[in-house]
């Protein structure tokens, strides 16, 4: 048993201050921090879309080309087979799900429509974007770190070749671009399991799924979900290039960087999907 | 450049010159720490300066500054080539002028930072495909001799992982050389590498001075190699430059008796080029203080 005195009135109110004081410190030093980081991201875009247009203006500034393929298969090909096998899945489980549901209404063939639209405009760019972070943003990030480390970002610069003309913007662009690919593949695969599920298990006719699905979706649900690809690419490839050309820390560090862009690639993408939700819903779009 | 404005002499021909160059960074308690102070010295042309000094004495960071790496609070680094007769101030330099400033000087890095992604050859071609509009073929022939210069022709579609230490080294000697460059800076060139392979790469450093008549800045605290190379030498303790002046110089302090040396700066110069374990260096402050240092700088 301690021997201790309980502690005064006058030492728990400095200590419940302290307290008080220290959180609000806390929170202070987390929002500086944020705000830093958001402001870091902005530039590193602003400043990547600054290098693209001055080489659409000037011919002298060089964006490589076959940086920009090499990085569209790295980023874009090679996840192909994963997009289209998460997207068939999930097509797959939308048409079990909804089908009871849909089947008491006596609208079971209302399924096509359902998986149709979730898939365009929802599922089809933020899944595809979900695997892209961790596929394409992982690697980004732990590629640029890596490179930090080696030294080779400053050799870069000692060469006079600004890093981010030269690293960021291929794998921005690359991973925008191939973002709007894999939507319109994902797009299609899900709504491909959604129709495969329906003809083998509900059997509902192909020609009849097809017919609900063209009914139901307009041109704007497409379009509305290419754009969400697009701001999505940018959101991963950024946070990526980001977190790797911010590595100390030896290999810690860019093992910490990789798990870091995951995690705030997954959390940007969701917000900014709500985001755009809740403007395409105020503007009917 | 911030404060009293400082210059470079207008009678004297440099290639770079530092004037009373200050570096400030935060310790772990936010205070900030002169890791350089009141930094002046000249490089002139076609010499070989060595930068010498202990750990933690800011070799490194003198030449981040330097190659425009790190921008220090105080001062003034002015660059004067061939190609840019008037000095200019880097740290009051826009980037597109730092750029050019860097087209003019090469520099191979401590673990020779070759770009992991691309074969020796692509390395050595990159620097010239991004700065110049010359066809392919003359790029590949200029390659060929970058190479050659170095002896690593047959390493050329090497990729960096399959390369020896020294073999790094001299591909990213010839990467550095790949402009033609009027300024080579070398960091640690001998670091890591066996005595054979560090002789190697310094008669490789001091062939390259006398064919290319390149100014060179060796920052090493590799004596033997310093020594072999150096036409002056700096030496640098706790971010201030303690003795400039020629080889000689520091030799006779390196082969003096301690007692015989005419100061307290000039014994402790002899302690560190004799690699002693006791003298001004260490008991100045006591070991355990001079360790302190070296830790946290």
């Amino acid at each position: 048993m301690s021997d201790a005195a309980p502690p005064s009135r006058t030492g728990r109110l400095t200590a419940a201050v302290t307290a008080f004081g220290q959180m609000g410190y806390n929170a202070r030093h987390r929002f500086v921090r944020d705000v830093r980081y958001l402001g870091g991201v902005g530039y590193l875009v602003g400043d990547t879309l600054a290098w693209v247009v001055r080489a659409l203006v000037f011919r002298r500034v060089k964006l490589g080309a076959s940086a920009l393929a090499s990085q569209m298969v790295r980023v874009g090909v090679r996840s192909i087979p994963i997009v289209v096998l998460i997207q068939v899945f999930i097509g797959i489980i939308l048409a079990l799900q909804l089908a009871p549901t849909l089947e008491d209404y006596g609208s079971l063939e209302k399924v096509a429509d359902i998986i149709g639209l979730a898939m365009f405009r929802e599922l089809g760019p933020l899944l595809s974007a979900v695997v892209l972070s961790g596929f394409a943003g992982a690697s980004i990030a732990a590629e640029i770190g890596a490179m930090v480390e080696s030294e080779e970002i400053k050799a870069l610069r000692a060469h006079a070749l600004n890093p981010i003309r030269f690293l960021v913007v291929p794998r921005l662009l690359a991973t925008v671009i191939m973002m709007v690919g894999l939507t319109v593949v994902a797009d299609v695969v899900g709504v491909l399991g959604g129709l495969l599920t329906s003809w083998l298990v509900l059997d509902i006719h192909p020609w009849s799924y097809l017919d609900n699905t063209q009914v139901a979706l307009f041109y704007r649900d497409f379009f509305t979900g290419l754009v969400k690809g697009g701001v999505f690419g940018v959101l991963i490839a950024a946070i990526a290039c980001y977190e790797g050309l911010n590595v100390t820390g030896g290999a810690e560090g860019v093992g910490r960087a990789t798990t870091s862009t995951v995690v705030k690639s997954i959390v940007a993408l969701i917000a900014t999907d709500c985001v755009f939700t809740a403007v395409f819903f105020i503007f009917k779009l | 450049m911030s404060g009293m404005r400082v210059v470079p002499e207008e009678s004297q021909k440099f290639v770079i010159s530092v004037r009373q160059l200050a570096k400030l960074f935060a310790d772990q308690q936010g205070r900030p720490v002169r890791v350089l102070d009141d930094i002046t010295f000249d490089v002139y042309p076609g010499e070989t300066l060595v930068v010498m000094g202990g750990s933690g004495c800011g070799k490194s960071t003198l030449l981040n500054c330097l190659i425009g790496e790190l921008r220090p609070e105080e001062g003034g680094i002015f660059y004067q080539t061939r190609v840019m007769p008037q000095p200019i101030n880097i740290l009051d330099a826009r980037e597109e002028q730092l750029n050019e400033v860097r087209k003019r000087f090469g520099i191979l890095f401590q673990s020779g930072a070759l770009f992991n992604s691309m074969t020796v050859a692509e390395n050595i071609a990159l620097p010239l495909k991004e700065h110049s509009y010359v066809d392919p073929s003359i790029i590949d022939i200029v390659v060929t001799l970058k190479l050659q210069q170095v002896h690593m022709l047959p390493h050329r579609d090497k990729m960096p992982a399959q390369l020896s230490g020294g073999q790094k080294k001299r591909a990213g000697l010839a990467r550095a050389t790949a402009l033609d460059p009027e300024i080579l800076f070398y960091d640690e060139p001998s670091a890591g590498l066996d005595p054979v392979t560090s002789a190697a790469i310094d008669e490789l450093i001091i062939d390259l001075s006398k064919k290319l008549s390149v100014t060179s800045v060796v920052v090493t605290h590799e004596m033997d190699s310093a020594f072999r190379i150096a036409d002056r030498m700096v030496m640098l303790d706790r971010g201030r430059v303690l003795r400039i002046g020629p080889r000689g110089e520091f030799e006779r302090i390196r082969d003096t008796a301690p007692e015989r040396l005419a100061d307290e700066d000039e014994r402790l110069i002899h302690q560190f080029l004799n690699g002693k374990t006791e003298g001004p260096l260490t008991d100045a402050a006591g070991m355990s203080e001079y360790e302190k240092w070296i830790v946290t700088g």
